[in-house]
């Protein structure tokens, strides 16, 4: 396992009296492509301007390569970032944009021509050098952003939702493209989105944030299928939150039927959250299915057709790539391993389930 | 679309008399002598040593007063930029506030701070302190200028200064710029265009104003605004009060040429 880069203790923040971070506490690897993700006030922008150095936290400390940057401004951090509106300097051209990092240095003119070079040519715009930074569309201006801060061979970029502008097409193209930039410069990326899809794409952790806390933290695969509270299970792709109750080790009663399942050490009789992916649960005739139930609703999604399933007066949302049509009676059926068992939030702080998405 | 362009009929009507036909007429009694022959010697009376004089001393003051004007904006704009909205308003509303105020009475209101036995010299005398002796001097004239003028100045400059986006800021300093660095390389070349349209709306008017001249140079010092006046007024000849005033418009005239040619340059947008 790589070392330590940065390290985040006990971070706190509030603005006024609304708490924006609690406690925070995260480090981050060397190399790694680590994602802020939670929706908006969750406080994942807070946490990379306190990494950043532009808001300094009211109490806990920011250890970057086991020193404590603390309290040293910008400038004198060993990061840079990419801004969410790409803030380009307008009155520049693009080379001049790209150059303003080492003119500060002090290098080398032809130093900094070759850089200027090689940056515009990693994000594929080469021969721009003389444009004006505004006569670039959002896609060229997120890119130049992004040469611009990597010229100056940061040890860690930090990427504060670049892509949110973007239309979905450019905004898919740049995710390729941010982890080509990423393997090719074996940087530490620091990226913050509200967007679950780009977060399963780029990252090679995740970090579930809501209301200042940490939720979860893990691979894609592991937010995904393992989510460990509602909270996470519902901000990350569509799913079916029940309530249940264990009765021993694998075995949960959802809606007053016992499913097998696979979880282990949930004790006995205790009430628990009962995750199900929709493309996990099986459409089968009625009488092979673990309960039975009604199509209400059927929508043609593309890649699979959207139901929804009235079983147990619980509406389930169902992907398949077999139709049903509404009225159909069907069974639903459910592998003991596509079932997920998450304890019920203990307090307040955790009980987050009301998610706009 | 029609209908909304003859909304600017009466607006055209006011233009044509009140501003139109006036500048044709100065341009007529300009270029003519009193007999309404054809001459340019009304233009050429600007070379006589006191309205050269005249001219060169009101050129200079208004050049030192937009000087003053921007020492003290830049600074109080920045200041007012970085304030949240209710605290900066407040700040502006305390600038605005003497502007509503009518500008002759602002004027009189210095003189008599100003005076030999005025209130300033009578507060610094009861303290002990030298007292003030600069009313009738190109001193109290230039405090005139900039006392009335340096809102236009603040404004401007504010404006532009709130519209640059604090990521802007932000990223420059991200780069490894340090606060002065950020300063001489974002903020002041960004807020360019309102340094040059504050500069234009002082610079203007402090070249042509007779009334501060008048009411705080006690009528000894002559602008060119005054002599203008007084060619009209007391000597009445219109001919030779209208070619001066051509030869201030052609000043005017090249110096904003020259402020949007620096504009140009840096490419931003138009000058208000």
């Amino acid at each position: 396992m790589p070392n330590k880069l940065i390290d985040l203790i006990n971070i706190s923040k509030s603005y006024g009296t609304q708490t924006v971070l609690d406690e925070l506490n995260l480090y981050i690897r060397e190399n790694e492509f680590l994602t802020l993700l939670g929706p908006s006030g969750c406080g994942k922008t807070t946490t990379l301007r306190i990494i950043g150095g532009f808001e300094s936290p009211d109490c806990g400390q920011v250890i970057f390569d086991g020193q404590d940057i603390t309290k040293l401004p910008p400038n004198k951090r060993q990061l840079n970032t990419v801004f969410q509106k790409y803030a380009l300097f307008t009155h520049m051209t693009i080379a001049e944009n790209i150059a303003f990092g080492l003119k500060i240095k002090k290098k080398s003119k032809k130093y900094i021509e070759d850089k200027i070079k090689y940056a515009l040519k990693l994000v594929n715009l080469d021969g721009f050098e003389n444009r004006m930074a505004d006569s670039l569309s959002g896609g060229q201006q997120q890119r130049i952003a992004i040469a611009r801060a990597i010229v100056n061979e940061p040890k860690v970029l930090l990427l504060d939702e670049p892509l949110g502008a973007l239309d979905l097409k450019l905004r898919q193209d740049m995710q390729y493209e941010l982890i080509r930039l990423k393997n090719e410069l074996g940087i530490t990326f620091i990226y913050v989105t509200h967007d679950q899809e780009e977060a399963l794409t780029m990252s090679d952790t995740i970090v579930v944030m809501n209301q200042g806390y940490i939720q979860q933290i893990g691979t894609p695969e592991d937010i995904y299928n393992e989510p460990e509270n509602a909270f996470v299970a519902d901000f990350i792709g569509e799913s079916n939150i029940l309530s249940g109750i264990m009765i021993q080790d694998k075995l949960v009663n959802i809606l007053g039927v016992p499913f097998p399942c696979v979880d282990t050490g949930f004790g006995t009789n205790k009430p628990v959250d009962v995750v199900i992916r929709p493309e996990d649960i099986d459409l089968v005739k009625p009488e092979e299915g673990t309960i039975q139930g009604v199509v209400t609703h059927l929508i043609f999604k593309g890649v699979h057709y959207e139901m929804e399933v009235l079983a147990h007066n619980h509406e389930w949302l169902v992907h398949s790539t077999d139709m049903f049509p509404v009225g159909t009676k069907v069974g639903i059926h459910v592998d003991p391993f596509d079932i997920q068992i998450m304890n019920k939030p203990l307090s307040e702080d955790e009980e987050a389930v009301n998610v706009e998405e | 679309m029609k209908n909304k362009k003859w909304l600017a009929t009466p607006y055209l009507i006011w233009s044509v008399a009140f501003i139109i036909i006036p500048l044709l007429m100065i341009v007529y009694y300009g270029l003519t002598d009193k007999e309404g022959h054809f001459t340019l010697s009304n233009l050429a009376k600007i070379t006589t040593p006191e309205n050269l004089k005249a001219l060169g001393l009101a050129l200079l003051l208004a050049f030192i007063s937009t000087v003053i004007c921007l020492i003290l904006a830049y600074p109080l704009a920045m200041i007012l930029s970085q304030k949240n909205v209710n605290q900066s308003s407040f700040i502006v509303l305390i600038f605005i506030l003497p502007m509503w105020m009518n500008f002759l009475l602002r004027t009189l209101a210095w003189q008599t701070l100003l005076e030999k036995n005025g209130v300033i010299n009578n507060i610094l005398q009861f303290l002990y302190l030298p007292t003030l002796d600069i009313i009738n001097t190109p001193y109290a004239i230039i405090l005139g200028m900039v006392y009335n003028f340096l809102p236009f100045m603040v404004l401007p400059i504010y404006n532009v200064l709130i519209k640059i986006d604090q990521n802007v800021i932000n990223a420059a300093r991200d780069l490894g710029a340090n606060n002065m660095q950020t300063f001489l390389k974002i903020t002041l070349p960004l807020s360019v265009p309102g340094i040059l349209s504050g500069i234009t709306m002082v610079f203007v008017p402090a070249l042509t104003t007779f009334v501060v001249s008048d009411l705080l140079g006690g009528g000894k010092i002559l602008l060119i605004g005054n002599v203008i006046e007084q060619t009209f007024k007391q000597g009445n000849n219109w001919n030779v009060g209208s070619g001066l005033s051509l030869v201030l418009m052609i000043f005017i005239i090249l110096s904003m040429v020259f402020m949007s040619k620096t504009e140009k340059e840096e490419g931003e947008g138009d000058i208000l």
